[in-house]
C-alpha cells in the first residue's frame, strides 16, 4: 500500500515499522488489512473485570478492538470504586462483567463487549477456542493456573509437532500495591504459569500453635477468632460461615480479637486490620492498575497486528522509589507439570504412606496443589485412591492415606492421574520406587 | 457526617492501607492544576480523581476537535455522552470547550472531588496573570510546546510550586519532575533492616537480656525464648573471647553461628532431649537465631542519606521560616550528637519471631519504651530550637516528632534541577548524556529526539510527519534539527538515522496505550509529591512502549 493511498484517518495509528522493530518486512505503515483485522475479526477475551479488567477493557476498546468478551464471577463492592472506574455507587451489588460491558458499549461506538457473569471454570473449550488472544487481570494464582491449563489443553500436536494455529497467546497481568507484572505466554512455546510457579510463593499462614496458645501480633488474635472461636461459638447460627463482606460479622470478630489481644497485652487490633486479615486484603490503587493494564494491552495490540516483537516475556514494575521496570525471559521448565507433556516423576519407597504423596503434591513449590484427587488403574479398573472434594468419597478413601503404597497394590512405574482445582486437565505422574 | 466518613473509608480502604488516613487527608487538601485535556491529561486526572484528590483545575484553550471525537484512540471518548445523544450532539460536542467537557465527565468518577476548568491557553495565562499558578499544590503540564513549558517552569520555580511535565509522543512516554526541594519522612522502603542494637545494646536491653538464664531454663522456656535474646547472650560469650569485637566477615559469622548451634546441642544433652531417632532436635528459635546472624550483627550506624540530611545547610541554619522537616532533623541531629552517642533514636519495632507471648511482648516493650524515651529527648531539643527562633512549642506536634524518629533511618530529600539548568549550554548534564549514549540504543536517544522535535516545532510551528505526505521530506528537516541540537551543546554522540525516521513516522501521535501507561505513572508521582510519602523520581523518565523498557536520568 503506497503511502499516498493510506487514508488520513489511519495517520494517527501509523506507527513505526522499520526493520529494526519488526519481524517481517518493512512495510510503511500498519496497512489497512491489519487494522481491518483488528476492527472486524479479532476476538479478545478479558478475564476479570476488576482493577485490571476495567482498565484493559477501556484500553482495548479505545485502541480499535471491537469484539471483546469479559468473564468475572464477582459483584461490585464499595471498596472497588477507588479504581474500578467503570462502576458507580449505584452499581454496587451488580455483576462486574455486566456493568463493565454496558459502560463500554454505551460509550465507545461500534464496540461490542459481551459479558459472562461466571467462573472461568464454568466455561468450556468450545468457548475458549473462539478467541485470538486471552488477557488476564486475575487476583488468584489458582485461577491463573486453571486458565493456563485450559489454553494448553487446546493445543494440537500432529506427530509430535505443535500446530501453531492452535496457539492462543495468554497475556497475564498482576498488581499488588505499587508493584506489578505483565507477561506474555505462548502456550506450548514459551514458559507457562506453572513453569515459573516459584515466582508465586505459597501464602504464609501462621502456625497453629502460635494462633492457639502463643499469639504475639494483632494478626494472630484475629486468626484465633476466625479459625477457632467462630466455629466454636457459632455467633450467627449453626452452619453460618464467616462472611468477610458482612460488616456485622467483621464487627464480632473485631470485638473478640480485642478481647484476645487484651489477654496477652497485645496492642494494635483495629477494625481495618481485622478486615484485612479475614479477607486477606491486598492493598490496591488506580495508578498501578493503569500502568500494568496499559503494558498488557500494548502486548495484545502487538500480537494482534503481528507487526511487532512481543515482550519476551516477563515484565516487573515497581514505583515505590522512583519508577523501576525490568524485563527478563522466564524459561520453560523441562518437566513442567502443566506444559511439558512429560509424566511427572514421583520418587517414594514402597513403604511410604499415601499421605506422604498427598503432602508432596500440596507442599512442593513447583506443584502447590490445593486438594488433589489421586486415581490409578489397578487390575484393569479405574480406582480412586483419595479424593477430598466429595465428602462421601473422602470418607471412603481416607483409610488409604495411612496405607503404604505397597499395601495399596501400586508397583514401580505405576501411573497416577491427579486432578486438582489448579488445572483443568489431570496431571500424570509416574511412581518410581526407591529403597 | 459519620455515614459519609464510613462510606469514604470503605471506598478508599484499599489505598488507605498504603498511605494511611494522614496521606488521604493530604490528598483531599490538595489542589492540582492539569494543563491540556488530551488523552494523556485525562488519564492522569482520572487516576487522581479516583483516589480522591481534593480539587482539580483543568486549563485548556482548545475546542473539542473532530479528532478527539472521531478518533477512538483518544481517552476523552470514554467519557463522551451515551451513544444516542452522542450521535445527535456530535456538532454540539465539537463546539464545546475541551476543558469543560472533560471536567464534567471526570467529576462523574468521584463525587468527593471538585473540578474547575479555565478555557484559556497557558500562554495567555502566563502573559496576563502568571500568579494564577501560585495557588496549586502541583501543576501538571501535558503535551506542551517547549516555549510554554520553559516559561511555566520558570514561574513555578520562583513560586516554589512543583511542576510535572508529561508527554506522549508516538510510542514514547516522557516525564520531567521539577521541584526545588521535596522532603520525605515516610519513604516506606521495601527491604528495611531492623533496628535491634545487638552490637551496642542500650542499658534497658542489656538488663532485659541479663534477666534470662538460658543455661538453666526449662525446655519449654528455652525453645520459646526470642532469638534476639539468644543472639545477645551468645554475643556476650563471643565478646569475652574476641576482645569485644563483632564477628565481621563470613568466617567469623560462621563461627558465631556454630557457637549457637553447639550451645543448643549442649543444652539438649544436659536435658537428654532428643527425638526418637536419637539426634538432637534444633529448636526453632535457635534456628531463627542462626538464620538472622547475618543481618542482626550489622553495626548500628546512621545511614549516609540521613547523614547528608544532618549536614545540609537547611538543617544547620534553622530560622523561623524553616519547615518542620528541617527543624525536627536538627533536633534529631542534636540527639545523635549527645544522648544518642552517635546513634539515631531507637526505632522501637521488632520482627515477629518464635516465642511465647509473654517473652515476646516484654521484649517488644523494652524496644518500644526506649523509642518513646528517645523521642521525648528529641522533643526537648526541638522545643529548645523553636524557642531559639521565637516560635511556640506547639509548632510541631508529638505525633510528627514520633513519626520522624521512627523513620529517621529512611529520610529522603529529593532536589530536582530546574529546566533552566537542564537547558543552559553552561550547566546541562553533558556527562550523563554522553555516557548514556555510548550505548546507542539507550533511552537517552529518545530524550535527544524529543528535544529535536521541539526544535522542529519552534522552526516550523508544527511537529514532523503529522500528515502522510510530510513524512519523507520531514526526515531531512528533523535530521537538521538533531544536528543543530548536538552542535549547540557540543555533544559528540551518534544518533542513528533509524530514530529520526521513527520520530517522523510517529507524527506526534498520542496512542491511547502509551497515554494510559503515562497516566498511571504520572498520577502516582503526583500523589507522592502531595502526600510526601514514597520517593518521587529524579528527574527525567522515559518509557519506550515498543521495547517495554524505561529509564530515569538526572538531567
Amino acid at each position: 500500500v503506497a503511502d499516498s493511498e493510506v487514508p488520513d484517518c489511519h495517520s494517527k495509528v501509523r506507527i513505526t515499522s522499520s526493520p529494526r522493530f519488526t519481524k517481517r518486512s518493512s512495510i510503511k505503515c500498519i496497512c489497512c488489512s491489519s487494522l481491518q483485522f483488528l476492527l472486524d475479526t479479532c476476538k479478545i477475551l478479558v478475564i476479570g473485570a476488576g482493577g485490571l479488567g476495567c482498565e484493559l477493557l477501556k484500553d482495548l476498546a479505545l485502541s480499535g478492538f471491537r469484539h471483546i468478551h469479559v468473564v468475572d464471577m464477582d459483584t461490585i463492592d464499595v471498596s472497588n470504586l477507588n479504581r474500578q472506574f467503570l462502576f458507580r455507587p449505584k452499581d454496587v451489588g451488580r455483576p462486574k462483567a455486566e456493568v463493565a460491558a454496558d459502560f463500554v458499549n454505551g460509550r465507545v461506538p461500534g464496540c461490542n463487549v459481551v459479558p459472562h457473569f461466571k467462573k472461568i471454570q464454568d466455561l468450556d473449550e468450545t468457548f475458549y477456542r473462539q478467541f485470538h488472544i486471552v488477557v488476564c487481570g486475575l487476583d488468584s494464582v489458582v485461577a491463573r493456573r486453571w486458565m493456563n491449563g485450559m489454553l494448553l489443553s487446546l493445543l494440537i500436536y500432529e506427530d509430535g509437532v505443535l500446530d501453531p494455529s492452535s496457539i492462543i497467546p495468554l497475556i497475564d497481568g498482576g498488581t499488588e500495591g505499587f508493584k506489578g507484572n505483565a507477561r506474555v505466554i505462548l502456550p506450548g512455546m514459551t514458559a507457562c504459569i506453572d513453569c515459573t510457579l516459584e515466582l508465586y510463593p505459597p501464602q504464609i499462614n501462621f502456625p497453629m500453635c502460635t494462633i492457639a496458645s502463643m499469639p504475639r501480633l494483632p494478626e494472630h488474635c484475629v486468626e484465633y477468632v476466625r479459625m477457632l472461636l467462630w466455629p466454636k461459638e457459632k455467633p450467627f447460627g449453626d452452619g453460618v460461615a464467616l462472611d468477610g463482606d458482612d460488616p456485622t460479622h467483621i464487627q464480632w470478630v473485631f470485638q473478640k480479637s480485642l478481647e484476645r489481644a487484651a489477654e496477652f497485652s497485645i496492642t494494635g487490633v483495629t477494625y481495618r486490620l481485622t478486615q484485612g486479615v479475614v479477607k486477606r486484603i491486598i492493598p490496591a490503587v488506580a495508578s498501578t492498575n493503569a500502568v500494568i493494564a496499559a503494558a498488557c494491552a500494548t502486548e495484545v495490540f502487538k500480537i494482534a497486528t503481528s507487526a511487532y516483537v512481543p515482550l519476551n516475556n516477563y515484565l516487573v514494575f515497581n514505583d515505590v522509589d522512583g519508577l523501576y521496570m525490568y524485563t527478563f525471559e522466564a524459561e520453560r521448565k523441562e518437566n513442567c507439570s502443566a506444559c511439558s507433556q512429560v509424566p511427572q516423576d514421583l520418587q517414594f519407597p514402597p513403604s511410604a504412606k499415601l499421605q506422604e504423596i498427598l503432602d508432596y503434591l500440596t507442599e512442593n513449590a513447583s506443584l502447590q496443589m490445593k486438594s488433589p484427587a489421586i486415581t490409578t488403574t489397578l487390575d484393569g479398573k479405574n480406582k480412586t485412591l483419595y479424593l477430598q472434594t466429595v465428602a462421601s468419597i473422602e470418607e471412603r478413601t481416607r483409610p488409604n492415606l495411612n496405607k503404604t503404597l505397597k499395601e495399596l497394590g501400586l508397583v514401580h512405574g505405576q501411573e497416577l492421574a491427579v486432578a486438582d482445582v489448579t488445572t483443568p486437565q489431570t496431571v500424570l505422574f509416574k511412581l518410581n520406587f526407591i529403597s | 457526617m459519620t455515614d459519609n466518613k464510613t462510606s469514604k473509608e470503605q471506598k478508599y480502604d484499599r489505598q488507605l492501607r498504603l498511605w494511611g488516613d494522614h496521606g488521604q487527608e493530604a490528598l483531599e487538601n490538595a489542589h492540582v492544576c492539569l494543563i491540556n485535556a488530551t488523552a494523556t491529561g485525562t488519564e492522569i486526572l482520572k487516576n487522581l480523581v479516583l483516589p480522591g484528590i481534593g480539587v482539580f483545575t483543568l486549563v485548556d484553550g482548545h475546542k473539542v476537535s473532530g479528532e478527539d471525537v472521531g478518533n477512538n484512540c483518544v481517552s476523552i471518548t470514554i467519557f463522551s455522552k451515551p451513544k444516542v445523544t452522542y450521535m445527535l450532539n456530535d456538532v454540539v460536542l465539537i463546539l464545546q470547550n475541551r476543558a469543560q467537557a472533560a471536567t464534567e465527565l471526570l467529576q462523574e468518577l468521584n463525587s468527593d472531588v471538585s473540578g474547575n476548568f479555565v478555557e484559556e491557553s497557558p500562554d495567555k495565562l502566563l502573559d496576563n496573570s502568571p500568579e494564577f499558578f501560585h495557588r496549586f499544590s502541583l501543576v501538571i503540564g501535558v503535551q506542551l510546546p517547549e516555549s510554554t513549558y520553559l516559561r511555566l517552569g520558570s514561574v513555578l520555580w520562583e513560586a516554589g510550586v512543583p511542576f510535572l511535565i508529561c508527554r506522549t509522543y508516538g510510542l514514547i512516554g516522557y516525564m520531567r519532575l521539577i521541584v526545588k526541594e521535596h522532603t520525605v519522612v515516610e519513604s516506606h522502603p521495601d527491604n528495611a533492616l531492623e533496628d535491634l542494637r545487638l552490637d551496642q545494646p542500650f542499658t534497658e536491653l542489656k538488663h532485659h537480656v541479663e534477666s534470662h538464664d538460658l543455661d538453666n531454663m526449662e525446655k519449654k522456656d528455652h525453645s520459646h525464648t526470642p532469638w534476639i535474646i539468644v543472639v545477645a547472650k551468645y554475643l556476650e560469650k563471643w565478646y569475652s573471647e574476641h576482645n569485644s569485637q563483632l564477628p565481621k566477615n563470613y568466617k567469623e559469622k560462621e563461627a558465631f553461628r556454630q557457637l549457637i548451634r553447639e550451645g543448643n546441642v549442649i543444652h539438649h544433652i544436659q536435658r537428654i532431649l532428643t527425638n526418637e531417632n536419637g539426634t538432637p532436635e534444633d529448636e526453632e528459635n535457635f534456628e531463627e537465631a542462626i538464620k538472622n546472624v547475618n543481618t542482626a550483627l550489622n553495626p548500628t550506624k546512621v545511614p549516609s542519606a540521613t547523614e547528608d540530611i544532618f549536614n545540609a545547610e537547611q538543617c544547620e541554619n534553622i530560622t523561623s521560616q524553616s519547615p518542620s522537616f528541617w527543624l525536627i532533623a536538627h533536633g534529631v541531629r542534636d540527639f545523635v550528637r549527645n544522648e544518642g552517642n552517635g546513634k539515631l533514636p531507637v526505632r522501637g519495632t521488632i520482627p515477629d519471631m518464635i516465642a511465647d507471648s509473654d517473652k515476646f511482648i516484654k521484649l517488644q516493650n523494652v524496644y518500644r519504651d526506649k523509642a518513646m524515651k528517645d523521642a521525648a529527648v528529641v522533643s526537648k531539643h526541638v522545643e529548645a530550637l523553636l524557642q531559639s527562633v521565637g516560635k511556640p512549642p506547639e509548632s510541631t506536634s508529638e505525633q510528627e516528632i514520633k513519626l520522624f524518629c521512627k523513620n529517621a533511618a529512611f529520610l529522603r530529600v529529593v532536589r530536582c534541577r530546574s529546566l533552566a539548568e537542564e537547558y543552559s549550554v553552561d550547566t546541562f548534564n553533558k556527562d550523563e548524556i554522553t555516557s548514556c549514549m555510548y550505548s546507542t540504543d539507550s533511552e537517552m536517544v529518545l530524550y535527544l529526539m524529543l528535544r529535536s522535535v521541539d526544535r522542529f516545532y519552534q522552526q516550523h510551528s508544527r511537529y514532523p510527519g503529522v500528515y502522510n505526505y510530510q513524512v519523507e521530506e520531514d526526515i531531512n528537516k528533523l535530521k537538521l534539527c538533531v544536528n543543530s541540537l548536538l552542535q549547540e551543546y557540543s555533544l559528540n554522540v551518534n544518533v542513528k538515522d533509524d530514530y529520526i525516521h521513527e520520530f517522523c513516522r510517529y507524527g506526534a501521535a498520542e496512542p491511547h496505550m502509551v497515554a494510559a501507561f503515562l497516566g498511571g505513572s504520572a498520577a502516582q508521582e503526583a500523589i507522592k509529591i502531595i502526600t510526601h510519602q514514597f520517593v518521587p523520581f529524579n528527574n527525567t523518565f522515559l518509557y519506550n512502549a515498543m521495547s517495554q523498557t524505561s529509564a530515569t536520568f538526572q538531567l
